[in-house]
């Protein structure tokens, strides 16, 4: 039974732990952010809405913080765990970047604390801002070096092999690999895209829900607009990645897109299904366009599946993984630019039910997007742990348990789940915004003319 | 030095670290638990939350440090003890989850929830018997290499009077480091009724971690005698730990100078330690994995002790800052902020 293959239930595993944990390591990513710029804007303009918004987006963001960290944890010693010799191997080359990112850590994890609890703390609100600088720097950094390991595995460089044995490594030329760029960039705008949308969703919902105030509508407009100009960058890098898959793994690529036999003014297939012939029927075919996507020429050669070989292929339907993401990614720029024309033209109604309606779902959608990237990157380098020269089996661990080990931490992510939302609506449910603006603030009323 | 030596003594460091602080940590969840149920929670429970609050995540940076410095530099390790410390491994993960995120759970959420409390305490002194595993396994003799792989001989582990002496004094330092600790801050923040409770807690966890000290080393001359013969060589790092044990009880005792008295007790753990893990050199898993056979390669080993360097210019500041601001901040300590 598949419960006893160590490989597969290894895989099973890290899927577990990666997918729940980049939840909470996305929003870890990009909360940050809103949080300083809507504290800075609360200074700038004296309007203590902002503030509040920062105040109230911290206490959120603590819990899911909290989770990110455990689960975060989880997932660096379940490297060791479940796939040994592959960090027999890899430790070798890729420590440093992992070294790293537990400094930026851990630099994050000192101002986290000190920001949490120095609120009212100083005279001049702008030493408490501050304190958010390094957060933001820590959390981006620490995406940023993880991602350089991720990186390194797709594309690995930086070490020659000779008779089995490593040598000739180069730290920074591991990590500064071609991968990198791309993917740090996608990884990054997409973190901040997607925390953007979430509290989006939060101010959305609300307002749909009748509860709306000043204080929401602010909510909305900041992060609508934060999340058209991120999902911008995001539209970029990810046309940036697309160009790096071109060139330097062209199977992953070509399995993502269906694309079989190498052919200049290659057509992009979307949505669609494969019969057994690997014949493409049901799909939108838009001529020329994968050509486009990966060379920025409607004519470019772009290699096909058929030129990997069968056993080092990727399965084929990560296609769809591919195209939901982008589908999502095009749906965020669109609903977000609507608003904000909506909103900048002043005979329309921005908050219209059915705007207010597209912009409820943005935040639980840019994370399905998050999982449907990273599902298409990491089973789009099946079968290779290290492309090239490790194959996941080969990394795996043969310890007979993984099964048993698989059921304790899905019962674990259960609970943290349900725990985190228990919680975080514990905290806000009893507590709406206008009741804390007025025990904080008394006098906003008056200041606030919008 | 070669930088192997460096990269252990960089490590021992942040493990001793994590001992000091994961040690205040999971002591305090205990005794929050226990002072709850002897209805005493409210003299100390503001106490250790406004301790404990702004650092969790940081103690757990140290942990999170270590193993992945030990991957690092030492990258075989990461071979013997994946293969052999799935379960227990894991069973720490999750023990280390609950806790951390409950923690979360109850001091920003959900104030005075009895069931996060008792995992809490409960998990404080699971975790540390859990992670004392490790420990026990490097000794050697409890893990083999066939064919198939590398396996963990659990039977050995659980019968071994060795393995159990390990998870004693971990169980007993944790509860003594935590309530020591806990004596100064209460002091520090001028809390007599709390002070007198926690101070009863010290006196009390003095004298198991002495007599659990000495077992251990007894088991240990049973278990692996040209360790314990390495270690007698050291008498005198174990000499000073006893000295500093005895001055720190004395001012507990006294009811004076409680910030010495804690000084002393992370003295009395900095050369046990130090002396512990210089007798198990030069192997870091018997007999698999010597500092040198399990060494990652030189450039990589360079490259990390410099960006250990940097980063400490970034880490010492910020961590005096964080400590300044809600360690010896008498205002804050004292809650007037």
């Amino acid at each position: 039974m598949f419960f006893e293959d160590s490989v597969l239930m290894s895989r099973l595993l890290t899927f577990l732990t990666l997918g729940f944990h980049i939840i909470f390591a996305t929003v870890g990513v990009g909360i940050p952010i809103m949080i300083s710029m809507a504290e800075f804007i609360g200074i700038k303009k004296k309007d203590p809405h902002y503030t509040l918004l920062a105040r109230r987006w911290t206490r959120g963001f603590t819990i899911t913080v909290a989770v990110g960290v455990v689960t975060g944890t989880a997932i660096g010693l379940q490297l060791s765990l479940l796939w040994p010799s592959f960090m027999q191997v890899a430790g070798n080359i890729i420590s440093l970047p992992l070294f790293l990112e537990v400094f930026a850590f851990f630099f994050e994890a000192i101002f986290l604390g000190a920001y949490l609890y120095t609120w009212d703390r100083f005279k001049n609100p702008i030493f408490h801002w501050l304190l958010s600088i390094p957060i933001v720097i820590g959390s981006t950094l620490s995406a940023f070096f993880i991602t350089t390991v991720n990186a390194f595995m797709n594309s690995p460089q930086g070490f020659e092999i000779d008779e089995g044995k490593l040598t000739a490594v180069e730290p920074f030329a591991a990590m500064f690999n071609p991968a990198t760029p791309s993917k740090v960039f996608h990884v990054i705008t997409s973190s901040y895209l997607t925390s953007a949308a979430i509290l989006a969703t939060i101010a959305a919902v609300i307002i749909l829900m009748k509860k709306g105030t000043t204080y929401h509508r602010k909510a909305l407009k900041m992060t609508v607009t934060a999340t058209f100009v991120f999902a911008l960058a995001t539209a970029i890098a990810g046309d940036s990645s697309a160009k790096y898959l071109a060139e330097y793994q062209p199977d992953k690529l070509a399995a993502g897109e269906w694309h079989f036999e190498t052919e200049e003014g290659a057509d992009l297939v979307v949505f669609g299904t494969l019969n057994e012939n690997n014949e493409v029927k049901n799909e939108i075919r838009i001529p020329g366009a994968l050509s486009f996507l990966a060379y920025g020429d409607f004519n470019a050669e772009v290699e096909g599946l058929y030129e990997t070989p069968e056993d080092e292929r990727p399965p084929l339907w990560i296609h769809y993984m591919f195209d939901l993401m982008v589908s999502i990614g095009f749906y965020l720029v669109g609903i977000s630019m609507l608003f904000l024309i909506f909103w900048k033209v002043k005979k329309w109604n921005e908050y219209n039910k059915w705007l207010l309606t597209g912009l409820a779902v943005i935040g639980p959608l840019a994370m399905l997007a998050i999982e449907f990237g990273w599902i298409y990157a990491e089973v789009g380098r099946q079968p290779w742990i290290i492309r090239g020269f490790m194959t996941v089996a080969e990394g795996a661990t043969t310890s007979p348990h993984v099964g048993l080990m698989f059921l304790l931490f899905l019962g674990l992510y259960t609970v943290l789940g349900i725990g985190c939302i228990v919680v975080l609506r514990k905290i806000f449910k009893n507590n709406p915004a206008e009741l804390e603006l007025e025990g904080r603030y008394p006098n906003v009323k008056e200041s606030d003319k919008e | 030095m070669s930088y192997e030596y460096i990269g252990i003594t960089v490590l021992w460091f942040f493990l001793y670290g994590y001992l000091i602080v994961a040690s205040v940590d999971f002591g305090a969840g205990f005794f929050a638990y226990y002072a709850r149920l002897t209805k005493k929670d409210h003299i100390i429970n503001k106490l250790i939350s406004r301790y404990l609050s702004p650092v969790w995540e940081v103690t757990n940076v140290f942990f999170v440090f270590f193993f992945v410095g030990l991957v690092g530099f030492f990258p075989d390790t990461a071979y013997y003890l994946g293969q052999s410390l799935l379960v227990p491994g894991s069973i720490a993960i999750v023990l280390l989850a609950i806790r951390g995120s409950f923690y979360a759970f109850e001091s920003y959420g959900s104030k005075d929830n009895s069931v996060y409390m008792f995992l809490y305490g409960a998990t404080g002194l699971l975790i540390p018997a859990s992670l004392a595993t490790a420990m026990t396994i490097s000794e050697g003799g409890f893990i083999e290499e066939t064919a198939s792989g590398v396996h963990l001989m659990i039977g050995k582990l659980i019968s071994s009077p060795y393995s159990w002496s390990v998870v004693l004094l971990a169980i007993v330092s944790v509860l003594y480091i935590s309530s020591m600790f806990l004596t100064y801050y209460a002091h520090r923040a001028d809390d007599r009724p709390a002070l007198e409770i926690v101070r009863k807690y010290a006196l009390f966890w003095s004298s198991p971690t002495i007599i659990a000290s000495l077992t251990t080393f007894i088991a240990l001359s049973q278990h692996n005698p040209v360790h314990y013969q390495k270690a007698i060589g050291l008498w005198w790092m174990f000499g000073i730990s006893v000295a500093f044990f005895m001055i720190g009880l004395f001012l507990v005792y006294q009811g004076k100078y409680y910030g010495w008295a804690f000084i002393a007790v992370m003295f009395q753990f900095f050369f046990a330690f130090f002396g512990y893990g210089a007798s198990h050199l030069p192997y870091i898993l018997q007999p698999f994995v010597t500092i040198t056979s399990g060494a990652t390669n030189e450039t990589m080993g360079v490259t990390l002790i410099i960006a250990f360097i940097a980063g400490l210019f970034l880490l010492i500041p910020s961590l005096v800052m964080l400590m300044r601001m809600f360690l010896f901040d008498a205002d804050y300590v004292k809650g007037k902020k």
